[in-house]
């Protein structure tokens, strides 16, 4: 069979490349290599295990949910209009992506909390949000919108506004022309962006365990509870992490960029 | 008047005004970048400028003196462009339908419509397929049947042919010829054929400003604006078919290949052709597969590395070399002689 040749790279690439791939391919090795396979259900189903799980399924639906409601009005409104300081506005959307989550905790923590910019007003509302399972979902969504919002006006960019262009002079309002037009154009790339929000908010320790604390069934998702039981019941934190492990794969299967990238 | 329209867009220094009588089709020629498409933009709402004033049946879509600018889902004015834009989510039918959808109707009346309007354009069969399953000249069609599906009181068409096939083109005219009758249309084209065809009225842009406006058929017969005239550069010979062949009015019969539908036998048809396809002899050397026209030398005009030989009403275009051998001037009677394969016969009606 003829396959195109490339015009050839040095040969000496091969070598750091192929380091780079053990180097991101041995630790999850190591991992699997550690499982307790013979306890590994028990591990897996114990209370305290059960509740992180649970917890954290519960908490990232719910940010990816709020991460959708926000996202793809903040991405419409990006890609699809021009107003002064729009630069500045759309690096400032990917701040939380760079900055550390324990940054972000704090950030969350100085602005929800009792003594925050905003707890005098949510104490007269008497809604207590700190160390609370809204908190969790505050944080996730915090670290995880910037993927939902980045993935998704790309994806309204490529697709370019021709479509909404001919539904408007065929009489269809901004309403309709965004439901029937806009969004079905574009729902790989939301699927996409909605799925690495999801991954994202799985894995939010930082900024959690800062602003939500770590309280079994309320606050401890599943990262947190890896986390203490990696000294208590290190077998335990190695079942959790292939759980996570397991997740991560199958989300990059699912949300791979060549293929929400059409 | 129906449709009155007038602005000025300095950015791309396009000053224009004219009108549009009800059921009127008009065709808006020119060059590359003389502005045409600014036009059509201005006119369906997706480009507003600095000054000017639209009216379409007594509404006021745009007049910048009071601060009127209707938005664009509310002029009732659709576009046609060259893509034809289908939404490649919905099937063709659901494509059709989204116009009268947008304006509310139901469901099942929205389709109704769809399956109608897709009848009217030759594509009832093809009402379940996905946009990517046409072909170019069927989605063309399927994009004339969605603009009119939204019932506008005037259609933009945006050179609708300039994309396809010239084997399909002929057949969308048709359609086009069809569908347009009575319907308040502005048409921009650079196709001689399309204004003859499909338009009553002829408006000529050159560098952002109207140079000519009429009739079809004197803007072509006498042509004031240098585009007009290169377009009217086209042979065209109006007449009745026979059957077989074309019987224009002095009684010369001539021989070409229908484009497009067949005509029946008496039966409006024109054929053109271009002067690069006629040869000029001196003496009568027609063959069978020939037409050949006694004409007399009116004119002489160099085009280029060809000398464009003008009679009254055809014109040649052959090399210098040629009209030196043949000793050509203004007086001399000659022949001018085209193939039958290079003539485009045309229905009419």
């Amino acid at each position: 069979m003829s396959r195109p040749r490339s015009t050839g790279l040095p040969r000496w690439v091969y070598v750091p490349a192929g380091l780079g791939a053990a180097f991101v391919l041995l630790p999850l090795v190591a991992i699997v290599l550690k499982v307790d396979w013979a306890n590994f259900g028990s591990l897996i189903t114990s209370e305290s295990s059960r509740d992180a799980l649970s917890l954290s399924l519960r908490t990232s639906t719910a940010s990816t949910v709020l991460c959708v409601l926000i996202g793809v009005p903040m991405a419409t409104v990006l890609a699809r209009t021009t107003f002064p300081g729009q630069a500045v506005a759309r690096s400032l959307v990917l701040l939380p992506l760079v900055l550390p989550p324990v940054v972000g905790g704090l950030a969350l923590l100085y602005t929800f909390g009792r003594r925050g910019l905003l707890g005098h007003t949510l104490e007269v509302l008497d809604l207590q949000i700190a160390f609370s399972t809204i908190a969790v979902v505050l944080a996730q969504t915090f670290v995880a919108l910037p993927f939902l919002v980045v993935s998704l006006e790309g994806s309204l960019r490529t697709a370019g506004d021709q479509y909404e262009r001919v539904a408007a002079t065929l009489g269809a309002g901004p309403t309709t022309v965004f439901r029937r037009v806009t969004l079905p154009l574009v729902l790989p790339g939301l699927l996409a962006g909605a799925v690495l929000s999801f991954a994202r908010a799985m894995g939010e320790f930082g900024a959690t365990i800062t602003f939500a604390g770590s309280l079994q069934g309320v606050t401890r998702t599943l990262p947190l509870e890896i986390y203490l039981q990696r000294e208590s019941d290190p077998d335990a934190a190695v079942a959790l992490a292939l759980v996570l492990v397991v997740f991560a794969v199958v989300v990059i299967t699912i949300a791979r960029p060549d293929r929400t990238t059409r | 008047m129906s449709f009155t329209f007038s602005a000025e867009v300095a950015d791309r220094d396009v000053v224009a005004a004219f009108e549009i009588a009800p059921g009127e089709t008009v065709a808006l020629l020119g060059p590359n970048g003389a502005g045409k498409s600014t036009v059509l933009a201005v006119a369906a709402g997706l480009l507003a400028p600095e000054t000017g004033r639209v009216v379409l049946d007594g509404r006021d879509l745009l007049d910048t003196a009071r601060g009127i600018d209707v938005r664009p889902h509310r002029r009732e004015v659709a576009l046609l462009a060259q893509d034809p834009l289908l939404f490649p989510h919905l099937s063709v039918r659901e494509n059709v339908a989204f116009g009268p959808r947008s304006r509310g109707q139901g469901r099942r009346p929205a389709r109704a419509r769809a399956t109608d309007w897709l009848e009217q354009v030759g594509l009832a069969d093809l009402g379940e397929r996905s946009p990517a399953q046409l072909s170019g000249g069927q989605a063309q069609r399927a994009a004339v049947a969605r603009a009119l599906a939204a019932e506008p009181r005037l259609l933009l068409l945006d050179e609708p042919m300039a994309a396809l096939d010239v084997a399909v083109a002929p057949a969308l005219r048709q359609t086009l010829r069809r569908v347009l009758a009575e319907r308040t249309t502005l048409l921009v084209t650079h196709d001689v054929l399309d204004a003859l065809l499909l338009a009553d009225r002829v408006i000529v842009m050159e560098g952002g400003r109207i140079v000519e406006d009429g009739p079809t058929r004197d803007v072509l017969a006498r042509p004031r604006s240098s585009f007009a005239a290169q377009l009217a550069g086209l042979n065209l010979a109006a007449g009745t078919w026979t059957g077989t062949h074309v019987q224009l009015a002095d009684g010369t019969a001539l021989h070409g290949i229908v484009a497009g539908p067949q005509p029946a036998a008496g039966e409006q048809v024109v054929a053109s052709f271009r002067p690069r396809s006629v040869a000029v002899h001196l003496d009568d050397a027609a063959g069978s597969p020939r037409n050949s026209f006694p004409v007399v030398v009116t004119d002489l005009e160099p085009l280029g590395d060809l000398i464009r030989v003008r009679s009254e009403h055809l014109s040649a275009d052959i090399t210098a070399p040629a009209v030196a051998d043949l000793d050509l001037v203004p007086g001399t009677p000659a022949h001018f002689v085209v193939k039958a394969t290079e003539i485009a016969v045309y229905r009419l009606t």
